[in-house]
């Protein structure tokens, strides 16, 4: 499936204390709908749109645990969107660790 | 805090559903929002209605900006909760289901959304970790916004609705009863209604502690004033003063602990000390309580009631929908069993379909298996639906309400064709499903020898059973004291039932509240019962009081009780003999 399709990926650990709950997960999703992108979060289970902040809740990732951010490839934006994802996460959301 | 001007004031009702609650005072019907009607949609006006769900959604997000607008800088500096909300308010799986459903399902947008946000908490409540568990409070909270502007309702405030609440109802009908959403409740409290009433069994099996028949609920508690319910003895304060709370608060504290206690040693097999076991199972009515069954030690399920999914709705399910339910709860349980009883509709569980016949009484009217008997159609896709399901795991198929042999030739005339069908589409089911009889028209108990020769089993309801042979309506207060399970009649109708059981090598079961007493289980077992089934928080109390039986001693019992004329007389020689094996206070918390 998608055989055709390229993605860009990077796999980061989730840093703050409370896991990937509303707030942090309204980031990503904002930051994935801000910039028009196709993207996704990646665990050893499940895969889920990260254009959702509901998809995004249901992984229940909690600090520690490790996420694949994949950003489908299409010019720069990709780029830019998994790069704003990754600052996301290295700033931990804004969020005590 | 300001001095409220109201002293305490205890209101006296029927104990419906042990535990103790303190809380605030919601009153149902008031503000609408919990009870969510369901209508079908035509397939011209389904953009309407989609438009409408844009509107309120539009409106929700309106508000939340403006909230935003108005709070002060510093809390604005990052995405802040509102943000977040607004964001969820256009969620695909919020905002894109609810539409989709609308659509496939041809229903009201209020109806599609709860079914869509019910489904996501459902998925969220799984989850480990407890605080990401609690993060569809923030789905809850952004799809009351939008149910708020779909219904039109003067906004009520979120924290408000938020907090968990007692509920106060002049009565609930089962429908009204599946649409509350339960996790928000602590108590219920009604005018009207008895403890084998529908709420009262729905409240015990989630273990939420419930008063009810207390005549002036409604007009003596105002939306939220303080209560305190205790669901043992029946009793409501209202406008507590501190010292009864505390003191109330001491007794829920006990309560809790003898209840723990209890449950930790129901997984252990129910077996008297002669060493008779006996299975002790739960009855159900959502497939999503087979949980609490497991939970309390439940040996199976004795009654998986089927009406619920028929309510509520515009046409009768489909058999798609109907295997899937059922398949669940037999795979979830297996390879314990589960008697599904075939759908007992009208009576006092009417639904849309049956809504148009206006019977002057229901009770006697066409339901059940006579309501399933005229509509072959409906009652053949359930049968299929069973019989697929029981290629999952052990299943049994129970009619209610045979009144006689010619009503279940009938039914087993259908099943039969049910069979043929399956075989037909090359479908797989059990071939040695288990078929029986409720016992619960007097009819049936007198003819129950005759029964006995063409099915597997028999189950006792005891409501049904007790109501029709005494002639008492069990939610009528005035007469509900007259409902009593020890009645010498009923004992003799039960042990005539087992007996013509007996005599044809088939077993007999009970299902009926009265198997969940513990002062009933020395001479349930004195008459040679085979298995119980009670709604699943009782399965413990029982659990432990078979334990304390000697099986053999029970016998004994019967002679004597043969030889009284009363339920008091009865119920005297039971405690007198029993004294010290049943459980002090059974599941009351009581001085």
């Amino acid at each position: 499936m998608n055989s055709h399709r390229t993605w860009l990926k990077t796999t980061v650990t989730i840093p703050n204390a409370l896991g990937l709950h509303a707030r942090p997960a309204a980031q990503i999703a904002k930051t994935v709908q801000d910039a028009g992108v196709n993207a996704r979060l990646v665990t050893d289970h499940e895969t889920v749109d990260a254009s959702s902040i509901i998809d995004i809740l249901t992984l229940g990732c909690i600090k520690g645990s490790q996420v694949t951010l994949e950003v489908e490839k299409s010019g720069a934006r990709a780029e830019q969107a998994l790069r704003h994802l990754i600052y996301l996460f290295e700033n931990g959301f804004g969020e005590p660790s | 805090m300001p001095k409220i001007d109201t002293s305490e004031i205890i209101l006296k009702g029927i104990g419906a559903s042990p535990g103790i609650c303190i809380g605030k005072a919601y009153l149902v019907g008031q503000e609408g929002v919990n009870v969510i009607k369901r209508y079908p949609i035509a397939t011209k006006d389904l953009a309407d209605e989609v438009q409408r769900f844009k509107t309120a959604v539009q409106k929700s997000k309106e508000e939340l900006r403006e909230i935003t607008a108005n709070s002060p800088e510093d809390i604005r500096s990052h995405l802040n909760i509102f943000e977040s909300h607004e964001l969820l308010l256009k969620d695909k799986m919020l905002y894109g289901r609810t539409i989709e459903t609308i659509e496939r399902d041809q229903v009201n947008a209020e109806w599609a959304l709860r079914k869509v946000v019910s489904r996501l908490r459902r998925m969220f409540k799984s989850m480990a970790n407890s605080y990401l568990k609690d993060r569809a409070s923030d789905i809850v909270q952004v799809s009351d916004r939008i149910m708020r502007n779909l219904v039109g309702k003067e906004s009520v405030n979120i924290a408000e609705i938020d907090k968990r609440v007692i509920l106060v109802a002049h009565d609930l009908s089962p429908a009204e009863t599946s649409q509350i959403q339960l996790e928000r409740i602590k108590g219920f409290v009604t005018d009207r209604g008895g403890r084998t009433s529908h709420t009262s069994i729905i409240a015990r099996t989630l273990q939420i502690p419930a008063a009810l028949g207390l005549v002036n609920a409604t007009s003596a508690i105002q939306n939220d004033d303080i209560l305190i319910v205790d669901g043992a003895t029946g009793v409501v304060i209202l406008h507590p003063e501190d010292h009864t709370i505390i003191q109330y608060e001491e007794r829920r504290a006990r309560f809790e602990r003898y209840r723990a206690n209890i449950t930790r040693k129901s997984h252990i097999a129910a077996q008297t000390t002669d060493g008779l076991s006996l299975n002790v199972m739960g009855n159900i009515e959502l497939p999503e309580e087979v949980v609490a069954v497991m939970d309390h030690g439940g040996d199976g399920i004795g009654l998986f009631r089927t009406e619920f999914q028929y309510m509520g709705r515009a046409g009768f399910p489909t058999e798609a929908q109907l295997f899937d339910k059922y398949r669940d709860v037999v795979e979830v349980i297996a390879p314990k069993p589960v008697t599904i009883r075939t759908l007992d509709i009208n009576g006092d569980k009417p639904t849309a379909q049956t809504a148009e016949c206006n019977e002057a009484n229901p009770a006697l009217g066409l339901r059940a298996i006579r309501y399933c008997l005229r509509n072959t159609e409906m009652f053949h896709t359930q049968l299929r639906a069973i019989l697929r399901a029981s290629a999952y795991g052990p299943v049994r198929v129970i009619f209610p309400m045979i009144s006689g042999i010619s009503e279940l030739r009938a039914a087993k005339k259908v099943l039969a064709q049910t069979r043929q069908s399956l075989d037909h589409d090359g479908l797989a089911y059990d071939a040695d499903v288990k078929i029986g009889i409720m016992i619960e028209v007097p009819s049936a108990g007198i003819m129950a020898a005759q029964l006995a020769r063409e099915v597997d089993f028999f189950s006792i309801g005891t409501n049904d059973l007790i109501q029709y042979t005494l002639a008492i309506d069990r939610g009528n207060r005035l007469v509900a004291d007259l409902y009593q399970p020890l009645h010498p009649a009923i004992i003799r109708l039960i042990k005539q039932v087992i007996d013509a059981g007996k005599a044809c090598g088939i077993p007999t079961y009970m299902c009926g509240e009265m198997a969940a007493d513990p002062v009933h289980i020395p001479v349930l077992l004195g008459l040679g019962i085979a298995e119980l089934s009670m709604n699943p928080m009782s399965i413990p109390v029982v659990k432990d009081t078979i334990r304390r039986l000697d099986c053999d001693a029970t016998h004994g019992l019967i002679d004597e009780i043969f030889k009284l004329d009363t339920a008091e007389q009865i119920e005297a020689l039971i405690h007198r003999r029993y004294c010290d094996m049943l459980p002090k206070d059974a599941m009351c918390v009581l001085d």
